[in-house]
């Protein structure tokens, strides 16, 4: 076992975690510890863009962009929160670019935007140019650009280190306890202050645009410790994933004219919402996708749907539409602009599907794809730990793993890179602030079994036994089945019943390697109980909210219910498997609630 | 249909020498070899080692040799190399560790060689640096390096001599050289043309083959080397 100090020791090393210790080792000694190399991260697959009010192409204002996040949020999301992310949303791009991200340009050479779902001109309600974008390779960029500025500044990485545990001593957060992968070495991180930053967890659902790594390692840790989940029934389905893939079609293909077909050959989405029709929100979207395909309106009958980017099918519907450039000239585009704007959609569609986007139709269908719910945060990244937002001294999130909530009930497209760069430089900079004027506690001698028990439990190479596959498998059905877009009490309730048949058998694995270098075998089974938990404790809050808000559609309640519901959920995991919840009150500013279309 | 994977396997807490293994899978024709990894790892063999995460082509993880030529797994499908065996290795070049698991800390030591960071100590302006169009163009092919190190790896000069940089650091030194926004070209330029710098590539262009993401790596590193010739004019 080895021992490490620092001031500030982060979780994760995608958007948030890199951000946090950008900031935080300007001040503080600072290490990363992440269980992929940096530029592995799922930062780097996001694709259409940040948002910011810059207004470089048409009129825009922050308080737009703060009233669209809150409506797109279902009025679930805290307006404080919301405002503060959206004001300094334009400064957190600029600082980007200053940092070196190579954005697409404007021809005056300013950041290019494009418009994205949701994202609204707050007069005329059309759509607005407020995605801030590197082709369709923004999030990419935004990984790479802050690696490297990580480097210029020294931060200490450990790579390929898997976090298995929070240290708690005296009710003050003091590090986190490791495993490296090559070795299977435990290694003790001491430190004043943790950053969690370990991203979402869509591994739990069979069709995902989540890389294998998405496990939600930071969540499932925070749970064992006794702090709760916050929104965990809040997870979005994104409409346009590569079929049977569930790889992520970035909507910036609507944002440039793509249109939704149905089997009829339709663009259906102008019967759901009328006005910004292929842009409205992703829930909505999503939901319209399943009702038609339920109507047997699927290409073929068949659970897809076409996304058609072909330039005569944008130019047509363009043009019924009246869209027009900023100039007022007509929107038409031709397949090199396209090519210019989307090479990697493009690219993905002629490896996995062997077509051309140019020239066919993208078959599509919903895709899990972020957690708007994680571990409860203040406007700080401080973690919060009940009703009233009792800060927990030391421990910080941000990013994904955190719940703000700037997201409510529903995330609009381009806020996650968004929410990850400025919670994760208010984080970063909370940490070191805080770290800086502590005192170190004296760690227990056993501060490393709860984390060696878990691992412990798992390495069973002989005797009978399940492989961890089976059960995973399951679990991505039952959920997919059950509590995926649409929802029911009765399916929940199944679902529930089989979590906790999987969570049995999960004790009685047998693993075929009980080796020490890269066990792999024996760290992806810790992590698909981690996957169980946070099933667990989306599927218990998900069966106890009983109404339909954002992105949690309940077939048998399907109004929203701000008398009862317009509240966040908390949810506890107790040793037993019991999910213990509670409720906590949503910040209203300036924006009561009303109704929701688009 | 049933697919054949031979992988190379080595366990260093066992095996004096890595040795083939062969596996017989069900696969379907737009499989991904990832799929057919993962389905071993899942219900043949736990003990089989890999990275993967993203697996669409974007994070670099899971970069190997497939059927002798370096490539992404997540990225190669059974259909495409899949009639009869297909054989799996880990990457040349870099010391093996296990399995398919190869010490990248090399590889990324020459990444960081190269100062792989915007410089510019000009005080920032209020809003952004402006770039046109044409200017960003200029470096836009080397931005989409995923550091998965199949170019390197691919390299016989980087084979014959470790201490080579390899194109991937010269794909990222060139992504700043050619941005109007850096000044630290100069500095990039030295370690460039160091011993083990930018003058080792004989431009065999097995690293334009193995690019999954379809860098043109050896027109960089020429694009580097006259930079080189016209500064030291």
């Amino acid at each position: 076992m080895r021992f490490h100090q620092y001031d500030v020791v982060v979780v994760g090393a995608g958007g948030a975690g890199l951000m946090a210790a950008l900031y935080a080792s300007k001040t503080a000694t600072t290490a990363v510890i992440s269980k992929l190399y940096p530029t592995r991260s799922h930062t780097g697959t996001a694709q259409g863009g940040v948002g910011a009010a810059l207004g470089n192409l048409e009129e825009d204002h922050p308080e737009w962009h703060t009233f669209d996040t809150v409506k797109g949020s279902d009025y679930l999301g805290d307006q404080d929160a919301i405002e503060f992310m959206c004001t300094e949303a334009v400064r957190a791009v600029y600082e980007l670019e200053h940092m070196g991200l190579p954005f697409s340009r404007t021809p005056d050479g300013r950041i290019a935007q494009r418009p994205f779902g949701g994202h609204t001109n707050n007069i005329t309600g059309k759509p607005v140019r407020r995605s801030c974008y590197a082709a369709d390779r923004t999030g990419h960029m935004i990984l790479q650009t802050l690696y490297q500025q990580c480097l210029k500044n020294n931060v200490t990485f450990y790579d390929e280190f898997q976090v298995l545990d929070l240290i708690m001593v005296n009710g003050v957060a003091q590090g986190v306890v490791a495993i490296e992968l090559a070795t299977s070495e435990i290694h003790v991180f001491h430190a004043n202050a943790v950053v969690i930053a370990t991203g979402g967890h869509g591994r739990i659902w069979k069709i995902t645009s989540n890389a294998y790594a998405l496990t939600g390692d930071g969540i499932a840790i925070a749970l064992r410790r006794g702090i709760p989940a916050e929104d965990m029934e809040f997870f979005q389905f994104h409409p346009t994933g590569i079929y049977k893939l569930g790889i992520l079609i970035t909507e910036g293909v609507r944002g440039e004219g793509g249109v939704l077909i149905n089997g009829k050959g339709e663009r259906f989405m102008e019967h759901y919402a009328p006005r910004v029709k292929d842009l409205a929100s992703r829930d909505v979207v999503s939901r319209a996708m399943y009702l038609e395909m339920r109507e047997g309106r699927g290409i073929d009958g068949k659970d897809y749907l076409y996304l058609d980017v072909r330039p005569e099918t944008v130019n047509k519907f363009a043009a019924l539409d009246g869209r027009t450039r900023p100039d007022g000239s007509p929107y038409r585009v031709t397949a090199e602009e396209l090519l210019s704007k989307l090479p990697d959609i493009i690219d993905f569609c002629r490896t996995y599907l062997g077509i051309d986007p140019i020239q066919q139709p993208m078959p599509v269908q919903p895709t899990a794809h972020y957690a708007m719910g994680g571990i409860p945060t203040n406007r700080f990244g401080e973690v919060v730990i009940d009703e009233k937002n009792k800060v927990l001294p030391g421990l910080y999130a941000a990013g994904e793993t955190a719940c703000v909530s700037v997201h409510g009930a529903n995330r609009l497209g381009t806020n996650s890179l968004l929410d990850l760069l400025v919670f994760g430089k208010h984080a970063g900079l909370r940490a070191a602030e805080y770290a800086c004027q502590s005192q170190f506690q004296t760690l227990p001698k056993d501060v490393a079994d709860f984390a060696l028990e878990q691992l412990d439990s798992l390495r069973r190479c002989k005797g009978e036994g399940e492989r961890v596959s089976t059960i995973a498998e399951e679990m991505k059905e039952v959920m997919m089945e059950h509590v995926g877009v649409f929802r029911t009490a009765e399916g929940m309730q199944q679902a529930l019943t089989k979590l906790r048949e999987l969570k049995e058998r999960f004790r009685n694995l047998k693993l075929d390697d009980c080796g020490k270098v890269f066990n792999t075998e024996l760290l992806n089974a810790w992590e698909i109980g981690n996957l169980l938990d946070l099933a667990l404790v989306t599927t218990a809050s998900a069966l106890a909210r009983k109404e339909s808000r954002g992105a949690h559609a309940r077939e048998d309640y399907p109004k929203r219910d701000d008398k009862n519901w317009l509240k966040h959920t908390l949810a506890w995991l107790k040793e037993d498997g019991e999910v213990k919840l509670r409720y906590k009150p949503v910040v209203i500013t300036r924006y009561p609630p009303k109704e929701r279309t688009y | 249909m049933e697919v054949k994977v031979k992988i190379l396997r080595f366990n260093p807490e066992t095996d004096k020498r890595p040795h083939y293994q062969t596996f017989r899978v069900e696969a379907e024709p737009t499989d991904r070899v990832l799929d057919l990894l993962e389905k071993i790892k899942g219900y043949q063999d736990g003990s089989l080692a890999f990275r993967r995460s993203c697996a669409h082509g974007i994070c670099g993880s899971d970069a190997m040799r497939i059927n002798g030529v370096n490539r992404l797994a997540c990225k190669t499908l059974v259909k495409d190399v899949g009639k009869g065996t297909i054989t799996v290795e880990p990457l040349l070049g870099l010391p093996l560790i296990k399995d398919l698991i190869v010490d990248m800390e090399p590889f990324f030591e020459h990444y960081e060689s190269v100062m792989p960071y915007l410089i510019n100590d000009e005080p920032p302006p209020l809003k952004e640096r402006l770039q046109s169009p044409e200017e960003r163009e200029r470096f836009d092919d080397t931005t989409k390096c995923i550091l998965c190190a199949a170019c390197t790896t691919s390299c016989p000069s980087f084979w014959a001599n470790g201490a080579y940089i390899g194109p991937a650091a010269i794909v990222n030194a060139h992504r700043f050289i050619f941005d109007s926004r850096d000044r630290g070209a100069a500095e990039r330029l030295a370690v460039l043309n160091a011993r083990s710098g930018v003058w080792r590539c004989r431009t065999i262009f097995n690293c334009v083959e193995a690019c999954p993401r379809g860098i043109d790596v050896t027109r960089a590193i020429a694009e580097v080397k006259r930079a080189l010739l016209f500064s030291s004019l």
